[in-house]
């Protein structure tokens, strides 16, 4: 086992990268720990697998360095570097028995014969493959094949780490979560470091402690499933965890001020909302800075109201509006209300039990409060935190 | 909505039978191959204009069924009627559908315009309102942009957009999709599902959407046939036939996790579970007789704390938190049943870990043991509802 | 799935039909008929049954053709298939080496039969030939129409040169079928070149050196015009294969009912020889448990 750390890492996959653009992995630094179970979760062409494959030594870097407990091993093949790896495709050698599959890693360096008896059967027992060992590779199911894939990696007691690329691509669906239940087990036992890679949501958070979210050939987010909901620090982070993403609005100045230059007025896409001091400040000083500034809400957070309140003196609530319904999803446990008001477009999240039905007319005019400690401020794409 | 009509009657010269507002109407059909049942006795009408959802699971029966109404395969019982008219021996060039397939199926040597362009240049529509129809399709799909590329350049959800286009640009009767979205990242597929619902408001052709999920179900809305073994079990509007299913099936094949089901009895004045739960005999369930009943319990209702003093509580292990944005879902397990708890907000829990998950009684549903709903909860949409709207 | 109950449809295959008579069904009839009968002249024909099958299987120079031929073609199988292997294997796999290299395996692919033997014949001899000439030089007594074991080598020679590359290409499709993949896992595994080559590479060439090996099987049970233009069938019978004992069978002595019962034989040869070496590798592939198929 070792901790794994990528130092100034950046790869191209052309000779003579020209710009930015040209980066499958633009400049990065990562630590994975050991013995963690991570996640590296993105959207297809993010980089995630070029990524993974830098690790395990299949691709060499374009710069930087990779580091096994601090050793650099940069020139050492994957064979020399001690991991195993679970590819989209389940990989089995055909014609050996599942036995002489997950057996084959050992027998590879000559590991005496007993020794391998040992661990293969432990291994097989973990994975429920016992009553496979007979069977030929080239027979069995997919999900069976993804489990001999893994078995081999866990054969092995000098493995460094575990990485897997999407493993439950072709996995049924009814089978799917028996596999995810069974690489949490595993990781909980044999307490190996396990790095996985997918675009979905669900199979990362459900898999990891920590998920790196990579967008554009970075990690914009490394942190535990909760912070990538509660506290994204990335506008991508939010659009792309929760369903629907998270919303944003652009902020502006509108308005002539005093001078007749600067505009005084704070606008949401166009809409004027009402801030606190510390929350104007904060995006002012960054209008200063930048034209690029938005403030981000999860549709969970958006609280809806029939009727009027008045939300003045409710210091527990930031902003306030009045928005129409345009339409509304009722998926069963909850709803999801598209709202609007000239250019500005919201979606919020209404749980049973709420005064509004969830087959509410499109047209109905709604009081949307946005609470104070759910709001983020977003600068350049990236979150400031703002001090209320 | 206006200029889809206007496209619709334009079709009447070239494609011969087409009528602007059809109706769908399957009597009695069944289609057998090599003595297995691969469809049995189905009846069904759909509404002109309507946007229906068959849900089921991997072989419910769902292709076949979209096959028939197609034209592609003729059932070897009943009568397949298109706005009263017999259509059952008439093929699939003499129907005017058209379909989306899960995989992306595009001309690869042609640019996206040819390809959406294709099925009006078979009718042989003249070049203008040719090109006028394939912007206007690409507009609402979002691929004007693209109109020149080649569409193996494109992204999987760029050439499912493609496929689409060319499925609605020749304004067909029946627009069929058999799992469009299976192959796209979830983003995707959010984005399509909300789509496709305003899509279709606008247009008078009937649409029916193939699906094993059922929140893709909820999240189109429109009428939901639900399939099981190549039977129907149950049709009506989507929110309707998930809060009232008729049987445990219904409830079973429409619930994303599945709903739990608690063997109980009813005996005296007292419900039993586990042999070890007990609750008194409350106001909704009290109609019930005396008996076995299975009792079915909404993840969502499954919660971690007590919500209401009379909330029923059992002690489970727990198998596996599964994690989704800013839901968790709860898999346990007791000696006697497997439960899944659908929670709201990102909880973490080492498997083998002992919970107790407390549910109320309210939103219990009941079925008989021939499988039928003898009792559903509260149904109106919302719980607020109940207060009067 | 995608039925259509036309029956019409049927008449389609009419040209295949008309085609394959043509081709195959008749021409084969002709010999059955041959067969059974003894022809003098077109006018004059016995039925005789099954006595030219009898008479054939008893011919002692037939039966030591049939011997030659089946040392010759085990022992090109033995070469060619090995060899195919290891070209396929040493072939690089992309850039312009690729697209070049292809063409020259391809080439001996293209020359015809008897223009190989021709060349061959060129090759071999002792004055102007190539080979010939070299071997005389360092001393070896080379001579194909004297000595059997030259005679046999060189027939050997010549049909490995033509044919390896046939098993070479198909081996090269085959290993450029096996996804990167598998060659990541087994680095990661840490197998050696051997294994590599043992574990992945060969048996995802199984399916293609099937056909490999039954095309050569076939082909080189059927060579004719390479050995005739080379050697003539000599020096004596040595290199005389069936299809020669045959065709001087058939038209030089125009004993024409054997020959039809010979071709027929040796067409139940072949074919018996296919299918068992196929169902043989058919079964390999199976799982040995009972009820553990599920392939």
């Amino acid at each position: 086992m070792a901790e794994i750390t990528l130092s100034q890492l950046a790869h191209s996959y052309q000779a003579q990268p020209s710009g930015e653009a040209d980066y499958a992995i633009r400049r990065m630094d990562h630590v994975w720990e050991e013995g963690g179970a991570y996640a590296l979760l993105g959207p297809s062409g993010c980089g995630k697998s070029t990524l993974l494959n830098i690790i395990s030594g299949l691709l060499a870097p374009s710069s930087g360095e990779v580091l096994f407990n601090g050793r650099r091993v940069n020139e050492l093949p994957p064979e020399e570097r001690n991991i195993a790896q679970v590819f989209q495709f389940p990989v089995v050698y055909d014609t050996m028995t599942v036995y002489d599959n997950l057996a084959f890693p050992l027998r590879n360096v000559k590991t005496p014969e007993e020794t391998v008896r040992q661990r293969v059967m432990e291994v097989a027992d973990s994975l429920d493959l016992v009553a496979q060992l007979d069977r030929k590779a080239r027979n069995l199911t997919a999900d069976e094949k993804q489990k001999v894939s893994m078995g081999r990696g866990l054969v092995r007691d000098d493995v460094t780490a575990i990485l897997f690329d999407e493993p439950l691509t072709v996995i049924d669906p009814q089978l799917k979560f028996k596999l995810r239940r069974k690489l949490k087990e595993i990781h909980q036992r044999f307490a190996v470091t396990m790095i996985y890679v997918t675009h979905d949501q669900l199979e990362a958070s459900t898999f990891a402690d920590r998920i790196a979210v990579m967008y554009d050939g970075q990690i914009v987010q490394f942190g535990t499933p909760q912070e990538l909901f509660e506290r994204p620090t990335h506008t991508f982070v939010g659009y792309f965890i929760g369903s629907p993403g998270m919303n944003f609005m652009s902020m502006a100045l509108q308005g002539e001020g005093a001078d007749g230059e600067e505009g005084d007025e704070l606008v949401a896409d166009g809409q004027s909302l009402v801030l606190s001091q510390a929350w104007q400040q904060a995006v002012r000083k960054a209008l200063a800075q930048t034209d690029n500034v938005k403030l981000g809400i999860r549709p969970e957070f958006v609280e809806l109201a029939v009727e009027m309140v008045d939300e003045e003196g409710d210091d527990r609530v930031e902003a306030f509006l009045t928005m129409v319904v345009e339409h509304s999803q009722d998926l069963g446990t909850y709803a999801i209300f598209t709202l609007q008001r000239d250019d500005l477009r919201l979606k919020a999240r209404v749980e049973e039990g709420h005064p509004l039905p969830f087959d509410v007319a499109p047209g109905t005019e709604v009081r949307v409060r946005f609470p104070a400690q759910r709001f983020g401020l977003y600068v350049d794409e990236y979150r400031w935190e703002v001090e209320a | 909505m206006r200029y889809a009509l206007a496209l619709c009657r334009g079709m009447d010269s070239t494609a011969g039978w087409t009528n602007a507002y059809m109706s769908l109407s399957l009597e009695a059909v069944s289609r057998v191959v090599a003595n297995e049942t691969h469809l049995d006795q189905i009846s069904l009408t759909l509404d002109p204009g309507s946007f229906n959802v068959l849900l089921g699971r991997t072989l419910a029966g769902k292709t076949s069924l979209m096959r028939l109404m197609a034209g592609l395969d003729r059932p070897s019982s009943g009568r397949i009627l298109m706005s009263g008219e017999d259509v059952t021996e008439r093929g699939v060039r003499q129907r005017n559908v058209s379909m989306v397939y899960q995989q992306f199926i595009n001309y690869p040597h042609q640019t996206v315009f040819d390809n959406i362009a294709s099925p009006l240049k078979i009718a042989r529509v003249p070049r203008d309102e040719i090109q006028a129809r394939v912007h206007e399709v690409a507009k609402l799909l979002h691929i004007e942009h693209l109109l020149e590329r080649m569409p193996l350049e494109l992204s999987g959800g760029q050439q499912q957009r493609t496929a689409m286009a060319r499925a609605l640009v020749k304004d067909a009767d029946l627009v069929l999709f058999d799992e469009p979205l299976v192959n796209l990242d979830y983003k995707l597929r959010e984005e399509f599902r909300e789509e496709l619902g305003t899509l279709f408001a606008s247009r008078d052709c009937i649409a029916v959407y193939a699906t094993t999920e059922p929140a893709e179900a909820l999240a189109l809305g429109g009428h939901t046939a639900i399939l099981h073994e190549g039977r129907l079990i149950q049709y009506g509007p989507t929110p309707e036939v998930y809060r009232q299913p008729m049987s445990l099936t219904a409830a079973e094949m429409f619930s994303e996790p599945p709903i739990n089901v608690l063997d109980g009895y009813i005996r005296g004045r007292e419900v039993t579970f586990d042999e070890d739960v007990h609750f008194p005999l409350d106001e909704a369930l009290s109609a019930l007789a005396e008996g076995h009943y299975r009792f079915g319990v909404r993840p969502s209702h499954l919660a971690l704390e007590r919500q209401a003093v009379d909330d029923l509580v059992l002690d489970v292990q727990v198998d596996l938190a599964e994690i989704s944005g800013s839901e968790t879902f709860l898999h346990v397990h007791n000696d006697k049943v497997s439960l899944v708890a659908h929670l709201a907000g990102v909880h973490s829990f080492a498997v083998d870990q002992q919970v107790s998950l407390y549910f109320p009684v309210h939103g219990l549903y009941a079925f008989d043991d021939s499988g039928a709903t003898v009792h559903a909860p509260d149904a109106s949409p919302s719980a607020g509802s109940r207060g009067g709207k | 799935m995608n039925k259509v109950r036309n029956n019409r449809a049927w008449w389609l295959i009419l040209p295949m039909l008309a085609l394959v008579a043509f081709s195959a069904i008749i021409p084969l009839m002709t010999v059955v008929n041959y067969s059974v009968q003894d022809v003098f002249d077109p006018h004059t024909r016995f039925f005789t049954g099954t006595e030219w099958f009898v008479q054939m299987l008893n011919d002692p120079s037939l039966q030591a053709a049939l011997l030659r031929q089946f040392g010759f073609s085990l022992t090109i199988l033995a070469i060619e298939v090995p060899l195919g292997i290891g070209i396929a294997l040493l072939m690089p796999k992309r850039g312009w080496q690729a697209s070049a290299v292809l063409i020259l395996v391809t080439l001996p692919l293209l020359i015809p039969w008897n223009v190989v033997g021709s060349i061959w014949q060129i090759f071999t001899r002792g004055d102007i030939g190539l080979m010939g000439w070299s071997l005389r030089e360092v001393g070896y007594a080379y001579n194909i129409t004297s000595s059997p074991l030259d005679a046999w080598l060189t027939i050997v020679l010549m049909d490995v040169w033509h044919w390896t590359s046939l098993i070479a290409l198909l081996c090269y499709s085959g290993l450029r079928a096996i996804p990167e993949a598998y060659y990541q896992a087994a680095r990661i595994d840490r197998a050696s070149r051997w294994a590599i080559f043992r574990y992945i590479q060969l048996p995802k060439l199984t399916n293609v050196l099937v056909i490999g090996v039954l095309l050569r099987f076939m082909h080189s049970f059927m060579i004719y015009a390479e050995p005739f233009v080379l050697t003539g069938g000599g020096p004596g019978n040595s290199t005389t294969f069936l299809s020669q004992s045959l065709a001087v069978m058939a038209t030089a002595q125009f004993d024409v009912g054997p020959a039809a019962a010979f071709s027929l034989i040796y067409f139940l040869i072949i074919l018996l020889v296919c299918w068992v070496f196929y169902t043989l590798i058919m079964n390999m592939q199976k799982d040995r448990v009972p009820g553990g198929d599920h392939g």
